[in-house]
């Protein structure tokens, strides 16, 4: 064997780049696994161009590129980039109000359909978004399965012999000690053996390697990666999210048709939900009554009957934020409430057309609301209200009706009327918030709008004997969002492997150590080198060969050497 | 036991003192430095070895020119140095001190609000810093910077994101609160000194390239530990700083799978998080990475942090999403 350290591994490291030939020496070993600390096999940083002709060349060259490590960073920085205009621009299905796309379209005439065009309403499910971390993905696995085969190579090799100059190395100690050759291997063997490492015995030597299981580590990491992701396809092809609202006293049965929004996977059942039926008993809020967080929520609680299968028995169930329902795979979570004035109203023949609660959209923190009544069944006309809904009511007279506290110290509802055709007969769909007035007109009162403000109980009567609308009382709703997701198990098991992979990866320093007797110049006893070696960018473990020294037989204390600080690379 | 309403106020003035105590370590820093000599003699010894005469002369190499006067202001600077440490140890007991009142004062982890969030996290970042030091690890340059963030947080703490101590919203009364948080504030702590660490790097490798000699011999770039330290405590910091933000990041997605319905959703917050991730995850890579080793993957921990920033201020404040509500 020649002079195995060609260099220090410092200024080995700046050549790096340098393409070399696979081979089995120490200082291609011991200096590609310094280059490839993360996860890099026997991959340089850039590799070299092709050197034959033809096609295969090029695909090889092409393979060794995606898989190296440059790649994989230019990717990850790619990747970190390209997250970031998804949390910027109002997203689809991602974004917490759902109206925001279109506000921002119609906001920005320009700008706005281009982005669209180029997918930047929908980052994280666009072409370019997939693209990179599918490249990642594949540049991983070409990097860490050739790694894993290596890791097996290595697993069940010996540790390789020691170099020629162990002065060299990152870490270096020499001592004199009293006694045998063959007595100081053993000691230093056993001594090593206890701390786990792989050793080996020779005539003149001990070598030993240990830290294995960083390389284990690395590998369970990158592969975690792929199950996770593997975890994240299954649940957006198979599983589905929904949102419903249920006001109290309403029931809500886990079918497609009784969603508000069911957004299913590509995949999904949609027809095969879990068929469990819920009924909203009670719904409570609480609220800091005093101090300056005055009017923020303290707690909410949902009280359901819940038959888990039809005509299961009936059973009491309490579901408040962070604590949802869960019925086989479908979790039911409790995201919001607001209030559904509850009203009857009359048409101008004096008959009773609608009557129940009105679901009320809040707008801001202290759940001023919006919403509008539709009454179809009126004659000779149909009838629609349109308002607010304040629980504790004040007129601002800047921002006009506003509510003051979340909770009903004052409830109002306040209204205006139109009449005329609601728009309903022609089948196409609206909004259940919103009236359609193309073909209404607004109720006059003299020369203003006819408006009322209503507390419980009291009524309002439209001019000309059009219809009466009475405010019962107050009800509330709960919004709920239903999910389902079978890759979750999957994912987390994912995420947990990740997790200790990483940790182990990062935490265990892979390192060589040798140990060296030669006798001693002046006769009598021996001398002894010891060195190591780190596989990893991390010093050797501080401490670790002076122990080795002192625990040999007829040892000095201390021992003279180099350690990894005097080094300036 | 005092009424919460006393400690809350006790809280409140401990975090004032601890202010005032950062401010003057941090001078006691500045000053330090300004008075250190060039070079820098390598840091106390770490490993044993040192212990040994010979090597010690080598390893603590004074310039050819040393005469008496750097001799004398080398130890003023030590003796600063000393009472720099002593003040942050002091300024952090404050801290600590305060951080716990709080608690104590809502009944809950101090960590439910931003002005909360940011005490607990300037409190890891010191207690990261004093880590350090005790270890011995050369990190004494940084004390000025990370003192500086501190104290500047700190200030922006009780001036602008003040909330006096009170329950929690709904959405935020989760065990999870706990562990999500906490393990995004430690990370967060340890982040800043490796932040630290890796901006006087590329201060002391840009100063190195300027010199002649590959060595700064001026200026503040010259009285910086060697880059190759610099990167070493840097490199260390990350180290462990990634497996818990990895771990924050994971507890965060199972709390959204327990609270939403759904363990990822491209919330501003969770994008700003994983950004946050995957350029740290680049920076470890890019230090296996001839070419990139250094100053770019320098300049990549440093974009991580700034993304973990951005995450807390920019996310809290100028995005809206699910987690807007923390308030302010």
């Amino acid at each position: 064997m020649t002079e195995p350290i060609g260099a220090l591994p410092g200024n080995a490291v700046a050549g790096a780049a340098a393409s070399r030939p696979a081979g089995d020496t120490l200082e291609d070993t011991a200096l590609s696994h310094r280059l490839e600390e993360a996860a890099r096999p026997g991959v340089m940083a850039v590799p070299p161009r092709p050197t034959g002709q033809g096609l295969v060349a090029w695909a090889r060259w092409a393979w060794r590129t995606l898989t190296s490590m440059r790649t994989a960073v230019l990717l990850l920085l790619a990747l970190a980039l390209a997250a970031v205009p998804g949390s910027l621009l109002p997203q689809r299905g991602v974004a917490f109000d759902p109206g925001a796309v279109t506000r921002f379209l119609a906001d920005n005439p320009v700008v706005g359909p281009w982005l669209d065009r180029l997918g930047f309403f929908e980052v994280y499910s666009s072409p370019w978004f997939a693209a990179i971390y599918l490249l990642l993905m594949v540049s991983m696995t070409g990097c860490v399965l050739p790694r894993a085969a290596r890791l097996w190579q290595s697993a069940r090799a010996e540790p390789p012999r020691a170099p020629t100059n162990l002065a060299r190395l990152d870490d270096h100690r020499r001592a004199t000690v009293a006694a045998e050759r063959a007595q100081i291997l053993q000691a230093a063997a056993s001594h090593l053996r206890a701390r786990r490492f792989r050793v080996v015995v020779e005539d003149d030597s001990v070598r030993a390697e240990k830290g294995y299981l960083r390389e284990a580590g690395n590998l369970v990491f990158h592969l975690s990666l792929l199950v996770l992701l593997f975890g994240v396809a299954i649940g957006s092809l198979f599983g589905f999210e929904g949102r419903v609202i249920v006001v109290e006293g309403a029931s809500f049965t886990n079918t497609r048709l009784q969603y508000d929004e069911f957004t299913p996977g590509p995949l999904t059942d949609a027809e095969g939900l879990s068929p469990f039926s819920v009924t909203l008993d009670d719904f409570t809020a609480r609220f800091e009554t005093a101090g300056p967080q005055r009017g923020s929520a303290r707690d909410f609680q949902a009280d359901l009957t819940v038959l888990r299968t039809p005509g299961g028995a009936a059973e009491k169930v309490t579901v408040e934020v962070n604590h949802p329902l869960q019925v086989e795979g479908t979790k039911m979570f409790l995201t919001g409430h607001g209030y559904a004035p509850v009203v009857s109203v009359t048409d101008g023949r004096g008959q009773t057309v609608f009557s129940g609660p009105v679901v009320f959209v809040p707008f801001d923190g202290n759940l001023s609301s919006e919403g509008v009544i539709k009454v179809p069944d009126g004659q000779p006309t149909q009838l629609g209200f349109e308002g607010f809904f304040l629980p504790t009511a004040s007129v601002d007279p800047a921002a006009g009706p506003r509510s003051l506290y979340p909770d009903l110290v004052d409830p109002q509802l306040l209204l205006t009327a139109y009449t005329g055709d609601l728009g309903l007969g022609d089948g196409a769909p609206q909004s259940v918030f919103r009236l359609d007035k193309t073909n209404l007109s607004q109720v006059m009162d003299g020369d203003e709008p006819f408006a009322r403000a209503l507390r419980p109980g009291e009524s309002m009567t439209l001019p000309d004997g059009q219809g009466t609308l009475t405010f019962e009382s107050v009800s509330r709703f709960a919004n709920f969002q239903i999910a389902h997701d079978p890759g979750k198990e999957l994912s987390l098991v994912a995420a947990v492997a990740l997790l200790l992979g990483l940790t182990v990866s990062l935490a265990v320093r892979r390192r060589r150590v040798w140990v060296r007797v030669t006798a001693a110049a002046g006769g009598g006893g021996a001398t002894v080198e010891a060195a190591s070696y780190a596989l990893t960018r991390r010093e050797p473990v501080p401490g670790e060969l002076s122990s080795l020294l002192a625990a040999l037989p007829g040892a000095e204390p201390g021992g003279s050497g180099t350690s990894p600080h005097d080094r300036e690379d | 036991m005092p009424t919460p309403n006393l400690l809350a106020e006790l809280s409140d003035r401990l975090i004032y003192s601890a202010i005032a105590v950062y401010a003057l370590a941090m001078l006691a820093y500045a000053y330090q430095a300004a008075r250190r000599s060039h070079p820098v003699p390598e840091d106390a010894p770490r490993l044993e070895a040192v212990a040994a005469g010979a090597h010690a002369a080598v390893r603590d190499p004074q310039p050819p020119t040393a005469g008496a006067r750097p001799a004398i202001r080398d130890a003023a600077a030590r003796r600063t140095e000393r009472i720099a440490a002593a003040l942050t140890t002091l300024a952090f007991a404050l801290h600590l001190a305060g951080v716990v009142s709080r608690g104590l004062a809502a009944g809950r982890v101090p960590w439910g609000n931003m002005y909360e969030f940011t005490t607990a996290a300037t409190l890891a970042a010191t207690s990261a810093y004093l880590v350090f030091l005790r270890r011995r690890q050369p990190v004494r340059d940084l004390g000025v910077w990370v003192l500086a963030l501190v104290t500047l947080c700190l200030g922006l703490a009780v001036t602008v994101l003040y909330t006096p101590a009170g329950d929690l919203v709904p959405a935020l009364n989760s065990y999870w609160l706990v562990i999500h948080v906490a393990a995004a504030i430690i990370a967060g702590g340890v982040f800043t000194v490796g932040a630290a660490a890796t901006g006087l790097y590329l201060l002391r490798r840009r100063a190195d390239a300027r010199d002649a000699g590959g060595q700064a011999t001026r200026g503040y770039a010259g009285r910086l530990p060697a880059g190759a330290t610099l990167e070493r405590v840097a490199h260390t910091a990350h180290l462990f700083a990634f497996p818990v933000w990895t771990f924050a990041v994971l507890a965060g997605a199972i709390w959204a799978e327990d609270s939403w319905g759904r363990y990822w959703g491209w919330d501003p917050k969770e994008t700003w998080a994983f950004i946050t991730w995957v350029l740290y995850a680049a920076y470890l890579h890019a230090q296996s990475t001839a070419g990139w080793r250094g100053r770019k993957a320098g300049w990549l921990a440093l974009a991580g942090y700034a993304a973990f920033w951005f995450n807390f201020v920019g996310v809290n404040l100028f995005i809206t999403g699910l987690h807007s509500y923390a308030g302010v």
